[in-house]
């Protein structure tokens, strides 16, 4: 199915569509006395976007640090690629927008190699590092940016950053966590198009939690609603987002049930676009 | 002299290189508190009767060290909070327990130092500890580096971020100990920052940023040596002024060259 757009990818999870994910079954963490997670069961499958939302203090980030594996957790996290095998997933993390000092010298090419490589960056760049870190920011259209400051980068821009950092080593799952705070709207599209060429180049999992519903809804192929720990509910973003009882946990007036926008049905991001800019 | 300048050569860019993560890292503070506990850990030292009382200082430095990153992992409590108290705590009792008997004069060698106290054995004993200090530093320079630019992004990229921290911690409060009976405790963190601080002014990369560093501290270091022997001044303090007239033309650069961002 995902088969015939594979020319560009390097890594490719060569497969029918389907038949590899990443499974938690079981699923919970307990901080404390406190119960943060309580029987999650979920199949991730490869290519495949999940949107994450719920109400704050709902659980969504400690069930994106208990996947990372930051978090202690119960039960089975496993990762089944399309040949036979289990293992546990490689993981990749975009975090919210990070607080970085405007000053600081690190540029983004001294980030990836003092991400990638052993070899203390102060005694210079690798010799694998600096192709590494091109072609990572290859992946998402921001080659330019190698030899800026991170301090000095757009919300936008050190977004992407962080993602073609999060993609290298290419993961079986990328973790997202509202990765779109304080980014522009043509920040924010940019970024979803972004998503959506690299899930379809490379079969990625995608878990992405959002609070921006709408936009979410009409990138994501299933969308989850984790509530006081558990997931209340599951389905297609129109199907979550219809479910009266979760519109009302949400918070929309049960009167504007019916007047409330529902995400429109998924753009076909294989539309060039005028104002695309490459770079 | 010639152990005086050997001991600028080692002492200078040592500090430097340590001083721009000190900046990077908000940490100008905590440095300085550890210049300044010394004088506790001094006292420490002289009470149990040891001739040299930097073994003292060491075992006090380290203990502080251990004390503020702990405060910070297990407790809310704002950090600079927690360094001034201690700092304040640390400087009063080693007054307090020198100054018995009217003796303080004794000590105030360690305020402003004294570089013509440094013989062989103590040239050795500081490329030793630079040799140590830089390699350990060096082996997880990319780590630290990760970390001083975001707790969260290193966290999330699997480093243990705690033990880097109290591993950097340690390495500031050895580095600034053994530099403290030369330089003098009250202008040795600005032998951490300054340099660092004019790196920060004029780099445009990580490399540029230690290198250039470096560049100021052996230059303010040589130039501050040799003016003090000839005015007859306290050798750290003179190379604090150099390296702070270096400050001042790197923000003059600056401005001149249009940069926006804050420093």
């Amino acid at each position: 199915m995902r088969g015939g757009e594979k020319e560009t990818a390097e890594i490719v999870c060569e497969k029918a569509c389907g038949a590899c994910c990443t499974r938690l079954a079981n699923f919970s963490v307990k901080i404390g006395r406190r119960l943060i997670l309580d029987n999650i069961n979920l199949h991730l499958h490869c290519g495949e976007m999940v949107a994450l939302i719920g109400l704050n203090g709902a659980g969504k980030t400690t069930l994106l640090r208990a996947i990372m594996g930051e978090v202690p957790h119960r039960g089975e996290l496993r990762f089944i690629p399309f040949k036979a095998g289990q293992r546990a997933p490689l993981v990749g993390y975009v975090p919210q927008k990070l607080e970085i000092d405007s000053s600081s010298p690190v540029t983004v090419l001294d980030l990836f190699c003092g991400a990638l490589s052993f070899r203390p960056l102060l005694l210079g760049y690798g010799k694998n590092c600096r192709p590494q870190a091109q072609k990572a920011l290859a992946l998402v259209g921001a080659e330019e940016l190698i030899q800026e400051r991170i301090g000095a980068l757009s919300g936008g821009q050190l977004q992407r950053v962080l993602l073609a950092l999060a993609l290298t080593p290419l993961p079986d799952i990328l973790l997202l966590d509202e990765p779109l705070t304080g980014v522009d709207k043509a920040g924010i599209e940019r970024f979803y198009e972004t998503l959506a060429n690299l899930r379809r180049t490379y079969d990625l999992s995608i878990l992405l939690v959002s609070h921006d519903l709408l936009a979410v809804g009409a990138v994501a192929d299933r969308m989850l609603f984790l509530h006081q720990g558990r997931i209340e509910c599951e389905g297609t973003p129109r199907e979550v987002l219809q479910n009266s009882w979760v519109r009302t946990v949400l918070g929309f007036e049960r009167e504007t049930v019916g007047r409330l926008p529902l995400p429109k049905a998924k753009p076909d991001l294989h539309m060039a676009r005028n104002d695309e800019v490459a770079g | 002299m010639r152990q005086a300048l050997l001991a600028i050569l080692l002492l200078c860019p040592l500090l430097a290189l340590l001083g721009c993560m000190v900046i990077s890292n908000n940490m100008a503070f905590y440095s300085d508190a550890v210049g300044h506990a010394a004088l506790a850990g001094v006292a420490i030292g002289v009470l149990l009767g040891m001739r040299d009382p930097l073994l003292g200082m060491l075992a006090f430095a380290m203990l502080l060290a251990l004390a503020v990153t702990s405060m910070r992992r297990y407790s809310a409590v704002s950090m600079d909070t927690v360094i001034g108290v201690t700092m304040a705590f640390s400087v009063a009792l080693g007054i307090v327990l020198l100054s018995r008997g009217g003796s303080f004069a004794a000590y105030s060698h360690y305020l402003v130092g004294d570089v013509l106290t440094v013989g062989q054995s103590e040239i050795k004993r500081l490329a030793l500890l630079t040799l140590i200090v830089l390699g350990l530093w060096m082996m997880f320079f990319n780590r630290l580096l990760l970390l001083s630019l975001s707790r969260s992004l290193a966290s999330s990229r699997g480093l243990r971020v705690w033990l880097l921290e109290t591993l950097f911690a340690i390495l500031v409060a050895a580095v600034v100990t053994a530099a403290i009976p030369w330089v003098g405790l009250l202008v040795v963190n600005s032998l951490l920052v300054v340099p660092a601080a004019t790196a920060r002014n004029l780099a445009r990369n990580t490399v540029g940023y230690y290198s250039l560093a470096v560049g100021v501290s052996l230059a303010s270091g040589i130039a501050g040596l040799v003016l003090s022997f000839y005015w007859g001044t306290a050798t750290g303090a003179t190379i604090v002024l150099c390296a702070a007239s270096c400050f001042a033309l790197s923000l003059a650069w600056r401005r001149k060259a249009g940069c926006s961002y804050p420093i």
